[in-house]
């Protein structure tokens, strides 16, 4: 039997790893850039986690790329075009909008649009009783005196 | 002997779910068996309670001679995390899932004493068959109570992250949720056998949605507030699969709990009720299925098997794929409900349903889209956070517009332009508060404004709601009080978990979008600044710990020069796993927290030693965990409105 949660480990390297004073980037402006760009890249020996959480080395590898990237100025399309040249779309946290992924887009609202196309046609197949007229009222009145009288 | 007695106990809890299942579907047209079903029921139930007492026993004793206890227990882990050790690992909480699925079939057997007797065989048999399928399971393919041959002196522990009293009790909420749909279910399936859904059906299952959904809602709320303080960085969502799994029967149920108000109120949409309430327990399993067949990678995951994914997989294929089949053949001949105009609450609690359907459709898709691609286009692709955040984004900010109408209008024919001017003050509210904070807060963010006025929006239009029913400011104040404590408590709890929605989106909105953070490597008396706050590392000490040895730093908080607080974030050390894990410090200033951890020991510039120290200020985050606890409380609260105590309705 194996001991439980084997994987659990990695979570202890969560540990915003991305702060570390260390590697920051001299200028604030050029070090935000970087950080947004962190959290849309995978970090790719890891479980679902963004490179700004991960403490893995390559991790750090790829924030170090990234940082490089930024201070050499690069733009974050350029950035994101070099890692993916290297590592494929896996490396993107946020798929790409491409004809492939098109399903994965575009596919739960066009779930929504359906039950909205259903709902609809429910109301053209069966509408609602309509309201009584105003002498249906009066002789529903008048029937319901005749009751009480 | 002990553990022995309870492997026979729950071998037995097997053999009385099997008869259950019979006498129960049996039962259904010659009522004499069905009160033996309801004893089958009880029986099985108190069979896995055995079971599950020698488990716990074994655990509390250190009985390291069960294979289970040896890996997940060790003698200097505290009482708390010894019980709770029981449920840690996935044979043990395989365990707790039986214990809570054979425990809602013998509260039905024992409280549903208003059901129609044929409804209510049928629903407990049906139990009964689940029961059988996880018992077998358990039994057969992860006995939580094997003993090893050869003992060893001392256990491997449990994993120091999971000892912690908020994970402790997370298990047991998440799965009274999950396997609380099961009765949902089993009612569902009852009801297609049957071939009739009613009003009085809908009543019937409501409370134990409610029930499941508010429990479900503790235990995920326990679960990411767990994530926020143990992990180091404060983060509380992840749109990890695992998260993912507990979070589809979460909306599944969320949407449920409403179209059976309309089942039960108007007699509509009892087909879409009875495909929501199987739904609801099938992605509980899917959930069951993700977590331990290790599918999908996720960053909490059980030791992964493949042949126990297997295993749960035809469990999950066997009975939804029946119940789902039972409900294409018979749900055509349903009686069609009632009727309603396109302007009506009908149709907005349609809308509602729809839009939790397409959210809990994204989550599913984005989920699985990663496998499903890789065995098309034969790449790998990641589907993380962004993807999450944009879509179920989206598809939720419309369900949040239209909430505030749902209660304000009126069933069949309601008039959309009344609700909306009911709702004046409360859209203005909104934008105003969306424009202030637009306009006041640094860095100054369109859409998460946006957020905050959509979350102000439920909050005043829940509150516009009571406005309305009391006619509070408009009638004279003893006749709004009188019309105050006459509200039913079901439309307190309404009010309640609509408002704890919008409070959520507040806190998520403040807390993703204005968090503040530092680090730096400090020396003894190095400072840092953290937004509007200083924060100075006094000193550095050690700690003896039960099982743990640790470095707890004394830090204090200031702002312009004031003492504000003085947390003592820990790095803590377990010898017995070899592990470390940060226990950090919160500091509450309102709603919002100041979020410390000690780091690693590092060199500073003049070679003396330094932490490296990381702080957050985390803008009303209390407000994402006070949210969903509304939520659940407003829940609850309705379960205990009397209209719908458990089979009350059914009374002439």
């Amino acid at each position: 039997m194996r001991p439980l949660l084997v994987v659990l480990t990695a979570l202890m390297l969560m540990a915003g790893a991305a702060s570390d004073p260390s590697e920051r980037l001299q200028d604030p402006a050029q070090e935000a850039r970087a950080r947004t760009l962190f959290a849309q890249i995978r970090c790719l020996v890891c479980q679902n986690e963004s490179i700004d959480d991960s403490d893995a080395e390559l991790a750090g590898d790829l924030r170090k790329v990234v940082r490089e990237q930024i201070t050499a100025g690069r733009s974050d399309g350029e950035v994101k075009a070099f890692l993916t040249d290297r590592y494929g779309e896996f490396v993107l946290l946020k798929p790409r909008f491409s004809p492939a992924n098109a399903v994965l887009w575009l596919g739960p609202f066009l779930a929504a649009l359906a039950g909205l196309a259903l709902l609809a046609s429910r109301f053209r197949r069966r509408e609602p009783t309509p309201a009584l007229s105003g002498e249906e009222e009066s002789r529903l009145a008048a029937l319901l005196d005749d009751e009480t009288a | 002997m002990t553990v022995e007695l309870g492997a026979f106990a729950l071998a037995l809890a097997l053999a009385l779910s099997l008869a259950q299942t019979v006498l129960g579907l049996i039962g259904g047209r010659r009522p004499t068996l069905a009160g033996a079903g309801e004893g089958a029921a009880i029986g099985a139930f108190l069979g896995v309670a055995v079971a599950f007492a020698a488990l716990l026993t074994a655990f509390i004793t250190s009985d390291f001679s069960v294979a289970n206890v040896a890996s997940n227990s060790h003698t200097a882990k505290p009482l708390l995390y010894k019980l709770a050790g029981t449920w840690g690992s996935h044979e043990g909480s395989m365990l707790l899932w039986c214990l809570i699925l054979t425990g809602y079939g013998a509260a039905v057997a024992g409280f549903g004493k208003g059901l129609p007797a044929g409804l209510k065989s049928r629903a407990l048999g049906v139990q009964g068959l689940l029961g059988v399928l996880f018992l077998a399971y358990t039994v057969l393919a992860s006995n939580p109570l094997a003993r090893l041959a050869s003992p060893p002196i001392e256990g491997r522990s449990l994993n120091p992250l999971l000892q912690d009293p908020a994970l402790a009790f997370h298990p047991p909420f998440l799965y009274l949720g999950y396997v609380g749909f099961s009765v949902v279910f089993s009612f569902a399936v009852a009801a297609l056998i049957e071939g009739r859904v009613d009003a009085a059906w809908a009543r019937w299952v409501r409370p134990w949605t409610l029930a499941a959904w508010s429990f479900l809602t503790i235990g995920i709320a326990l679960g990411s507030f767990w994530a926020y303080y143990e992990l180091g960085w404060g983060g509380w969502w992840f749109w990890d699969p695992v998260e993912n799994a507990s979070f589809m029967p979460w909306l599944i149920g969320a949407a449920l709990l409403h179209s059976a108000i309309v089942t039960e109120k108007r007699g509509a949409l009892s087909g879409w009720t009875l495909f929501l309430a199987l739904a609801a327990f099938t992605f509980s399993m899917l959930g069951a299925f993700l977590v331990r067949s290790g599918v999908l990678t996720s960053v909490h995951a059980f030791a992964v098997d493949p042949t126990r994914g297997v295993l749960l997989l035809s469990i999950l294929g066997v009975s939804s794929g029946a119940a789902f089949a039972l409900f294409a053949w018979r749900s055509p001949a349903l009686a069609p409900g009632g009727v309603f105009a396109p302007a009506s609450r009908e149709s907005l609690i349609v809308l509602n349903n729809i839009l939790l359907t397409a959210a809990t459709g994204a989550v599913l898709f984005g989920t699985l889209y990663p496998l499903i691609y890789e065995a098309f286009a034969g790449a790998p692709i990641t589907v993380g956070p962004p993807y999450f955040n944009l879509v179920f984004g989206v598809l939720m900010g419309l369900a949040m517009l239209i909430l505030p109408f749902g209660p304000l209008t009126a069933w069949k024919r309601g008039n959309v332009v009344d609700s909306a001017a009911q709702l004046r003050l409360a859209g203005a509210i909104a934008v105003l508060v969306g424009f202030l904070i637009f306009a006041l807060m640094s860095p100054r963010k369109a859409l998460a404004s946006g957020g905050v006025a959509l979350g102000a929006w439920v909050i005043a239009g829940a509150a516009s709601e009571i406005v309305q029913r009391t006619r509070a400011f408009k009638a004279p104040w003893p006749e709004v009080r009188r019309r105050l404590t006459g509200l039913p408590r079901g439309s307190w709890g309404m009010t309640l978990a609509h408002a704890g929605l919008g409070l959520f989106i507040l806190g998520a909105c403040f807390e993703t979008s204005w968090k503040v953070e530092a680090a730096e490597a400090l020396s003894i008396g190095g400072q840092v600044r953290l937004g509007a706050f200083e924060l100075t590392l006094k000193s550095v000490g050690t700690v003896d710990g039960p099982n743990y040895i640790a470095e707890r730093g004394q830090l204090t908080v200031t702002r312009g020069g004031k003492p504000v607080c003085a947390p003592a974030p820990e790095r803590r050390f377990y010898p017995a796993g070899k592990q470390s894990t940060s226990e950090v410090a919160l500091c509450n200033l309102g709603f919002s927290q100041v979020y410390t951890v000690l780091g690693e020991r590092r060199a500073a510039v003049g070679g003396g030693p330094a932490w490296l120290v990381r702080a957050y200020y985390n803008p009303w985050v209390q407000l994402i965990y006070l949210g969903p606890l509304l939520m659940a409380l407003g829940g609850l609260l309705s379960l205990s409105d009397r209209r719908l105590r458990f089979a009350v309705g059914s009374k002439p």
